[in-house]
């Protein structure tokens, strides 16, 4: 969508979804956009808590009654700068206080005088792959850590393989304690080259590689150009200023119906939040799933009437015709409709200690609408390996790819065009606990596989039946499910 | 495409805000449409006021599909009162006072019981009573992340057990902008639309929205005394001063406003919103210094949520 709004500066911000910011853009932008969202990924040996820590401590963003508790609780163990224990300030639980680990996704809020920020922090543990799933469904962007001495770490493979199934296209590796490793140029140019590989490898092709010491703050907020002249490149906060909002959103005008607000006879209005594309009085639309089609008569907010929303606008839609429209229906463009049926293939990361089994009958909510759903696991990915295993349970922390089933007739998106309308979460129908987070690849055809793009915008692969199982369990494959047609040449031969 | 705005008056939200809006709204017609019983927690001041503000704009051009619940104290400023009075007739609120029967009869004060124990029965005990009176099955509250360590974990769509505790170690996860209302019989959810404003995203929307407040929060010549390193409002005859005390007048004004006796003022000469957010932007202690409940004991708020407190 190219839109020039007036109000709407962020959605310019935006349109450009692949390259940075200029500087003056960036500077223009001011809090003219919305705040960049996030996530820090790394163990506590990289340094993680302290690397926030000096993020908000720079950027003026504890303030001191916060900093005289973090003295008071962090007697003894200030390092040598005199400065207090950051992670003191970030682990807000007593019992990570007591086990000195993060247990919990925490959000941290600052800002510089060009944009304000929202970080998801995680913990990094393995078994806590679920808590990064969290924090990464909402960022923008991720910031990898990695020890200079230690270099990449089979960890920061699953970080970054995990940020990226969350659909993540921009990251940042923090190469930290570089004041340890000696400011040595040619370590941190060996784990940049190697960092960069793994990446493009994810489709990930926007990095960039910074040298920083979180301890001492030299390229995080402050450069660090004493220590390290070789470095001409951004600090930490430069990159994140500069960063793109990923909206993600290359479909038509979606409204998930959240309510229907009917406060006296003569009005009848659909509330929701706008989860792709524009809108303005006189649009075609058409109510899913039923299929009726009507015109918008009016956009209703608070203050005033509209001539337009756009993407992320909470607003109330009025029809010019009276039309049976409930809590869970979505009204979308009439020429650019989402994806309907009952059958859909998707991935799975699985929160709950029990796991996803197969032929249970969990709650699915996606948007406003819930419904009943049978999950199937097919695959499941190594975070070791990179590779897609052949699976039918998945465990905790487990990621895997899914067939879904329904019982009556379901509404999406690829997560890959929209990441409002492509992500599902499943319920626990007996707890009732959130148990796991979905993307959907795309509605599952007769033949097992899945459309995401009509077959005339995908690529054609065709490849013999036997190499064709092997290929679509790779993560290229994966990666871009939606953008290529494979099939098996007609009349092959032999099973 | 242009959007073109015809405000009341205002100039368009800038996008931060915009987007900060939009989430809370969003959060709001979600709750109501999920939840058989929800309630909105009010407490009078600048976020409880942005959070009826949200809500009002969320369910327009109807009316509020919830009912209003005020925990009231018997200890809480005088303007606090009459301006709720005020807002709830503007808008046809429906609003319930709710006092706890038992303390009011024990006579529990901040100055009998001390601030821990009066807390958790006149604002906890008290809270939890409404809430079970109602039969509640979601409550909104106006709580930031960035307020306290422990609310910097709290989740969007906060899951309370039937005795309204709170288990920071077993949190539901929450995705995307997916929230999970599904709860048994007798548990209930707490909501917080407000969990990604900062304090100065709270004045900058008062500000462009010119959402009204108590005058509290405004510098003016008020009688004051020092204790315990804070200023106590004194112009109410319940607070007796200790030995070596001194009532005196000065220009202060109010952070955050609760049970005057547990509320410290600040020193400051702004009157009005742009002088206040100047002031803020420059600040170097946090809003919460001023209340005296966090500082009772370490993880204070923790154990607070924990026991059901807001």
């Amino acid at each position: 969508m190219s839109s020039q709004t007036l109000s709407h500066a962020a959605e310019t911000i935006d349109s450009g979804d692949d390259a940075p910011l200029t500087d003056a853009q960036a500077a223009a932008a001011g809090r003219q956009a919305r705040p960049l969202r996030f996530i820090t990924c790394g163990s506590v040996d990289d340094g993680k808590s302290t690397l926030i820590g000096r993020l908000l401590w720079d950027t003026k963003a504890v303030k001191e009654d916060q900093a005289a508790t973090l003295r008071r609780d962090s007697t003894g163990k200030q390092n040598e700068l005199g400065l207090p224990d950051f992670a003191l300030l970030l682990d807000g639980l007593q019992a990570e206080r007591e086990q000195g680990i993060t247990i919990d996704v925490a959000y941290r809020y600052f800002a510089t005088d060009r944009r304000s920020f929202i970080v998801a922090d995680t913990p990094g543990h393995v078994q806590y792959t679920r808590n990064m799933a969290t924090g990464a469904s909402t960022a923008d962007l991720a910031v990898l850590l990695v020890d200079a001495r230690a270099g990449i770490l089979e960890q920061t493979r699953r970080h970054a393989t995990i940020a990226a199934l969350m659909g993540i296209r921009q990251f940042v590796l923090a190469v930290n304690k570089i004041d340890l490793a000696q400011y040595d140029e040619a370590r941190f140019r060996a784990i940049s080259r190697d960092f960069k590989e793994i990446a493009l490898s994810l489709g990930v092709r926007q990095v960039t590689a910074i040298p920083v010491s979180a301890l001492k703050g030299e390229n995080i907020v402050l450069r660090g150009d004493e220590a390290m002249p070789w470095y001409d490149g951004p600090t930490l906060v430069e990159v994140l200023e500069k960063a793109t909002q990923r909206t993600g959103q290359t479909t038509g005008f979606r409204l998930p119906v959240q309510r229907v607000s009917r406060p006296g006879e003569g009005f009848r209005g659909y509330q929701g939040t706008v989860a792709g594309g524009s809108i303005k009085p006189g649009d075609s639309v058409v109510v899913l799933p039923s299929g009726v089609e009507a015109n918008v008569k009016a956009i209703v907010t608070y203050d005033l009437v509209r001539n337009a929303a756009v993407n992320g606008d909470a607003i109330t839609l009025v029809l010019d015709r009276p039309v049976d429209v409930a809590r869970g229906d979505m009204i979308a463009a009439i020429d650019q409709r989402p994806q309907t049926g009952r059958a859909f293939n998707a991935r799975l990361v699985a929160l709950s200690p029990d796991g996803v089994v197969p032929g249970k009958r969990y709650w699915l909510k996606a948007g406003a609408r819930r419904q009943r759903v049978m999950v199937r696991p097919t695959s499941a990915l190594d975070l070791s390996t990179g590779k897609w295993d052949d699976a039918t349970f998945l465990p905790v922390n487990g990621i895997g790819v899914v067939e879904l089933d329904f019982e009556d007739t379901a509404i999406f998106d690829s997560y890959e065009t929209n990441r409002e309308t492509g992500a599902f979460i499943l319920i626990d129908p007996e707890t009732l606990n959130t148990v796991a987070g979905g993307m959907i690849e795309g509605k599952r055809t007769k033949s097992g596989r899945f459309d995401a793009l009509p077959d005339s915008d995908r690529a054609s692969i065709t490849l013999p039946a036997r190499l064709l199982e092997a290929f679509l369990k790779t993560e290229f494959a994966r990666a871009h499910a939606g953008e290529i047609r494979v099939t098996a040449p007609e009349e092959a031969g032999g099973e | 495409m242009n959007v073109i705005e015809h405000g009341r008056g205002k100039p368009p939200l800038d996008p931060h805000l915009k987007a900060l809006e939009n989430e809370a709204i969003h959060i709001f017609r979600e709750v109501a449409a999920e939840f058989e019983r929800p309630v909105m927690l009010y407490s009078i001041g600048k976020d409880s006021s942005v959070l009826l503000h949200l809500a009002l704009k969320a369910f327009h051009p109807g009316k509020l599909p919830f009912p209003l619940v005020h925990i009231d104290t018997g200890w809480k400023f005088p303007e606090m009162i009459a301006f709720r009075d005020q807002v709830v007739a503007k808008h046809g609120l429906d609003l319930i006072s709710h006092t706890n029967p038992d303390g009011l009869r024990d006579n529990v004060t901040p100055f009998s019981h001390g601030s821990a124990r009066y807390t958790d029965i006149m604002k906890t005990q008290a809270l939890k009573q409404a809430l079970d009176m109602g039969r509640y099955d979601a409550a909104f509250g106006g709580a930031r992340r960035d307020e306290e360590a422990s609310r910097a974990k709290e989740r969007i769509y906060s899951f309370r057990t039937p005795d309204h505790a709170w288990d920071p170690r077993n949190q539901r996860p929450e995705l995307w902008s997916l929230y999970n209302g599904m709860i048994h019989p007798g548990e209930s959810v707490r909501a917080f639309p407000l969990s990604n404003w900062t304090e100065v995203d709270i004045w900058r929307y008062i500000q462009a929205e010119q959402i009204e407040l108590v005058p509290l929060y405004f510098a003016k010549r008020r009688k004051i005394v020092e204790r315990d390193g804070m200023l106590i409002w004194a112009e109410d005859k319940r607070l007796e001063l200790l030995p070596g005390e001194q009532v005196r007048e000065e220009m202060v004004r109010f952070r955050t406003l609760g049970c005057f006796p547990l509320t410290g003022a600040v020193r400051s000469e702004a009157t009005d919103l742009d002088e206040v957010i100047a002031e803020l932007e420059i600040a170097t202690v946090s809003e919460r210094q001023g209340r005296a409940i966090d500082r009772d004991q370490s993880g204070s708020m923790e154990k607070k949520k924990r026991e059901g407190y807001f």
